[in-house]
């Protein structure tokens, strides 16, 4: 039996907004993988704890705030120190469109504006993760 | 096994992937948990089950909290459904556990069904094993939403907590048999909420704190507690630690701690059994026969009582069992 992906799916910050973080989650679970929900008000630490006490393949960060060009690094050098560089980060929400490529270059495996089907992201996360 | 040192030896990474390695029966599981098991055995195993939105996961957040406070080491594994349609599931019970986050001292994971139907998900016991050899004092089960029937729990935990809340059925339903019989601490939640009393009192009914047959002999056995709580500002919570402690001691002292344990392996060693038999036969079988069978059956010819009978019998025949 091939085992279900393992995807955590926070929100860091302080923006309340989990509607987009609630449908991706949803979406996930239809499509078969095992998705953690962890919820508002995450800490960078508190999402690599729950990373590595989870054992995922992938994290989900729903960014609305604006502070992801502060947030998604935090979370980024926090796996590499947990030695889990091998997980993959995706990041939904409200993202300038010059702050992309800064993001990619910083090991975002993939960037999820408004607008995108949820079937969009569930391709991208079962391609990235092929294999895992 | 080196992931199975690396994790018994602290390695909260190494624990997560022990965890994984098992939960998926891996081709190397059989081998870790064979390392792990005499390392088992020590931590105080505490269920906690009752139906989906009674506050299970804040209490278990309540009560990690509190033995934190005594500088005990908690465990929690949270069991949540998986979609019999996609084979996905939404673990969600971390939400309510923040309060845990950056505690070295606890370790949390989250698990699915997986198909499994008893309120647990196959390896969860093999998974408590895993956490009671890392060294934890006390591990937290946190079955999936159940409501009746879902008793595997009682198996797997010297403690069972059963989580009501106010006005989700009357006296009638806490007359049903199930899961009110395996619980040894009774906790009605929200309990600022209307109808609280009632609930707590349909239990006490429910439990024969009014005892059916006056004068039979109740001293010296575990009568549950009904307690109430507002787990979400911690009230009441100390009490349902202080009742979880007691029935501790009271297995203990009574020597139903050594025999609620031997139960449970009796019940995994035939579940074990059971499995690897049917594995073996039906390799031994064939698709093909197994195929020729069903369509027997199918059309009437046979009924599957009859069929599987007979193919036992030509079983044990070829092995000289018989």
């Amino acid at each position: 039996m091939s085992k279900p992906l393992r995807i955590l799916i926070a929100k860091p910050g302080l923006d309340g907004h989990d509607r987009g973080a609630k449908v991706v989650s949803r979406a996930l679970r239809d499509a078969g993988m095992e998705v953690i929900y962890l919820g508002l008000r995450q800490t960078p630490e508190m999402i690599v704890e729950a990373a590595l006490q989870e054992d995922v393949d992938g994290v989900g960060l729903s960014i609305l705030s604006g502070a992801h060009m502060t947030l998604v690094p935090r979370v980024l050098k926090g796996l590499r120190e947990a030695g889990l560089e091998h997980v993959k980060v995706f990041v939904g929400g409200v993202i300038p469109d010059e702050d992309v490529p800064v993001l990619r270059e910083m090991g975002v495996a993939g960037i999820f504006g408004p607008g995108t089907s949820t079937h969009t992201i569930v391709e991208f996360i079962r391609q990235q993760l092929a294999g895992s | 096994m080196e992931l199975v040192t690396r994790a018994l030896a602290g390695n909260r990474y190494a624990l997560a992937r022990l965890i994984s390695l098992i939960e998926n029966d891996g081709p190397d599981a059989h081998a870790a948990l064979q390392a792990v098991y005499p390392h088992t055995g020590r931590a105080h195993i505490v269920g906690i089950t009752g139906a989906p939105g009674t506050g299970k996961s804040t209490l278990v957040n309540e009560l990690a909290k509190h033995w934190r406070s005594r500088q005990i080491t908690v465990g929690i594994v949270a069991v949540d459904p998986t979609s019999p349609f996609s084979g996905g599931a939404l673990l969600g019970d971390r939400v309510r556990m923040h309060d845990l986050a950056g505690d070295p001292g606890v370790f949390i994971r989250s698990m699915a069904t997986r198909g499994s139907l008893g309120g647990l998900a196959r390896a969860t016991g093999d998974v408590v094993k895993v956490l009671d050899a890392a060294g934890f004092a006390v591990v937290l089960v946190e079955t999936v939403g159940a409501g009746q029937a879902e008793v595997d729990i009682a198996r797997a935990a010297h403690t069972v907590v059963l989580v009501e809340a106010p006005g989700l059925g009357d006296e009638v339903q806490a007359l049903k048999a199930g899961l009110l019989e395996i619980a040894d601490v009774l906790v009605v939640n929200k309990a600022d909420r209307p109808g609280a009393a009632q609930t707590a009192l349909a239990l006490e009914m429910a439990v024969g704190r009014y005892a059916a047959n006056p004068g039979e002999r109740t001293e010296g056995l575990w009568q549950p507690p009904i307690l109430q709580t507002v787990a979400l500002n911690g009230t009441g919570v100390a009490e349902v630690l202080e009742a979880i402690e007691r029935h501790r001691l009271y297995l203990q002292t009574t020597g139903l701690w050594a025999e609620r344990e031997r139960a449970r392996v009796r019940a995994e060693l035939l579940n074990v059994l059971q499995q690897e038999a049917l594995r073996h036969i039906l390799t031994r079988i064939g698709e093909q026969h197994l195929h020729r069978l069903i369509e027997r059956i199918v059309a009437r010819e046979l009924d599957p009582c009859s069929a599987a009978y007979s193919l036992l019998s030509e079983l044990l025949h070829e092995r000289g069992l018989k």
